[in-house]
């Protein structure tokens, strides 16, 4: 079977229902679907176990952070490919800052662990049941999770260097 | 009675134990040896804490990170041609293959369509970059197996890369070549004459390279069934580029999401079968000629036309025209001063990096900068299985099986 996006949308939607799966949007040619915590993980198997999709390769994995968007600030998203069909899905899930609580893939993608452990340390997620869940690219006594947007880049003391000069 | 029969079965070993106080068996007991993190043979900067039982390695502990310099957190400030130079220090063995990928991630979101040629030159530095990165990864398995001769002798064949990239970029290693929408300035006669010479002499130098390691028996016996790791495993860690195909699958990113105009040129993917450090060599070593035969075809067909793509919103106009033309100086000023604002926009791009498959994705918000810039760092992504493949070898193995993965600490830890 040649995966399209219809054929994938419509394969997941008829699985997890219509109140699970929304906002299927197309940016860049790959397909972005948004689902909740509660089917992420069933999601991710049955993409990668269905005879048909064989979406079985993790590509990547990344936290992003919307600090305007009330009760959505947190966002994780999945890079899946099917190798055999060449065929990419993004899936993404949203959160609120305040609870960025997620399921584990680690008994999925043994890759999933350290790529988990970076989002931890740049994020602050926390996946539950992973196996070692701590910094890995920070400094083990860091108080906070430096990828946040309300964690400025340069020092905002400074007072030699003045933004509009910079074109920001 | 029941010690005295225990007594009867016992080993002169064993009694001479019990009569000293010993413990009947023997505990196993461990080493704790810090691998790193800076140590000559593992070529960058990671520590393994190894638990050793005498030679033999029974756990392993990474830490990574000790450049990290948080590039992540940089280009969410930067103008997004400011960025291109964070990429070059990723996998600083050849960055030209960072720099494109870059250039050509936020092309498609801009939307730019690139001429030809310019894709052809891209080609041509990116596969010369391939052929630095595998042809240090291979010589440095070399001098960690005993044979540091080969070492040498290709590394003068670096520099002759080298100096092409100072010919068309100006830069040698953290090249910064290209821009967004093309490249900075067409092939210099002086470069295609150094290519040229280059696809003359270097077979004759990778062929004599070979001839000393292939079927060389020491070589062939140290690095057997070395850190082998299996096709599903492989998958399964996320392997990618040479590592991943040294397994069996056949999977390249400039076959299966032709980028560049890659779908122009012909040209085989190597598979190995095993996944063990020898055949992680293999294929690298006939990646090499893939490549040359990659920059032959585009080096002949180079078409005419223009190096560089017409979007003046976002590529910089000749610096000649921007003292006489009033439109030229404008798009100047707001270029280099990062007031070009990009679409609204998420895209995710693959190359195929050195190591494997090289991502930058890409969220706009319509701003200067990029919202999010994550980068799919392929040595992140296996260097994980680096524990799993050494369990149970010596300390030696884990040695050739690190120089063989090659794992670059700039691109590990971003």
């Amino acid at each position: 079977m040649e995966l399209t996006n219809e054929n994938v949308l419509g394969k997941i939607i008829s699985e997890f229902g219509e109140e699970n799966i929304w906002d299927a949007l197309n940016p860049d040619g790959i397909m972005t679907i948004t689902t909740n915590r509660e089917s992420i993980h069933e999601l991710i198997k049955y993409l990668r176990d269905d005879e048909e999709l064989q979406i079985s390769f993790l590509t990547t994995m990344c936290g992003i952070h919307f600090p305007d968007h009330k009760d959505k600030e947190m966002c994780m998203m999945y890079q899946l490919h099917s190798l055999r069909h060449n065929y990419r899905i993004r899936i993404k899930v949203f959160m609120p800052a305040s609870d960025p609580v997620m399921p584990t893939m680690t008994d999925l993608y043994a890759t999933a662990n350290w790529m988990e452990r970076e989002a931890f340390d740049f994020y602050g997620f926390i996946f539950t049941g992973h196996p070692n869940l701590t910094r890995i690219l920070n400094i083990e006594e860091m108080e906070y999770h430096p990828m946040l947007k309300q964690y400025p880049l340069e020092d905002q003391t400074r007072e030699d260097k003045i933004n509009t000069y910079f074109g920001r | 009675m029941a010690t005295e029969n225990k007594k009867a079965e016992l080993t002169d070993l064993e009694q001479f134990r019990l009569d000293h106080g010993l413990a009947l068996k023997e505990e196993p007991q461990l080493t704790t040896l810090n691998l790193g993190p800076t140590h000559p043979a593992t070529h960058g900067i990671f520590q393994n804490i190894l638990q050793m039982d005498g030679e033999k390695i029974m756990d392993a502990v990474p830490t990574i990170g000790y450049i990290h310099r948080a590039f992540e957190k940089i280009a969410e400030r930067r103008p997004f041609y400011q960025i291109t130079p964070l990429t070059d220090r990723m996998n600083y063995c050849s960055s030209p293959i960072n720099n494109m990928g870059y250039h050509m991630t936020v092309e498609k979101l801009l939307g730019i369509t690139i001429p030809k040629r310019a894709q052809y030159i891209r080609v041509i530095m990116m596969e010369l970059a391939r052929i630095s990165d595998h042809l240090i990864c291979n010589s440095i398995l070399g001098v960690d197996s005993g044979a540091f001769t080969g070492f040498l002798y290709v590394m003068q064949e670096r520099e002759h890369i080298y100096d092409i990239y100072e010919e068309v970029c100006g830069a040698r290693l953290t090249t910064n070549m290209g821009r967004i929408g093309g490249m900075e300035r067409d092939l210099s006669p002086k470069a295609l004459h150094l290519i040229d010479e280059f696809l003359k002499r270097f077979p004759k130098v990778w062929a004599e390279f070979e001839k000393m390691l292939t079927r060389n028996r020491i070589f062939i016996d140290r690095t057997t069934d070395v850190g082998a790791i299996s096709a599903e495993r492989a998958l399964s860690y996320g392997f990618t580029g040479p590592n991943l195909r040294a397994t069996g699958v056949d999977y390249d990113v400039r076959v299966m999401n032709p980028y560049s105009s890659y779908e122009d040129f012909e040209f085989e993917i190597p598979v190995g079968s095993k996944g063990d450090t020898y055949d992680r060599f293999l294929v690298r070593n006939e990646e090499v000629w893939q490549s040359l035969k990659i920059i032959e075809q585009a080096y002949k067909n180079l078409p005419e036309g223009s190096y560089h793509a017409d979007a003046p919103h976002y590529y910089l106009p000749p610096k000649q025209e921007v003292y006489r033309n009033m439109e030229a100086l404008i798009y100047h000023f707001k270029i280099v001063m990062g007031e070009i604002d990009a679409p609204v926009g998420e895209v995710y791009h693959s190359v195929e990096g050195g190591n494997g498959e090289l991502g930058f994705y890409l969220v706009s918000d319509g701003g200067r900068t990029p919202y999010r810039l994550h980068f799919r760092r392929p040595c992140f992504i296996y260097y994980q299985a680096y524990t799993e493949m050494i369990k149970g070898g010596q300390l030696a193995d884990a040695i050739l099986t690190l120089s063989s993965l090659n794992v670059i600490a700039g691109e590990l830890d971003a």
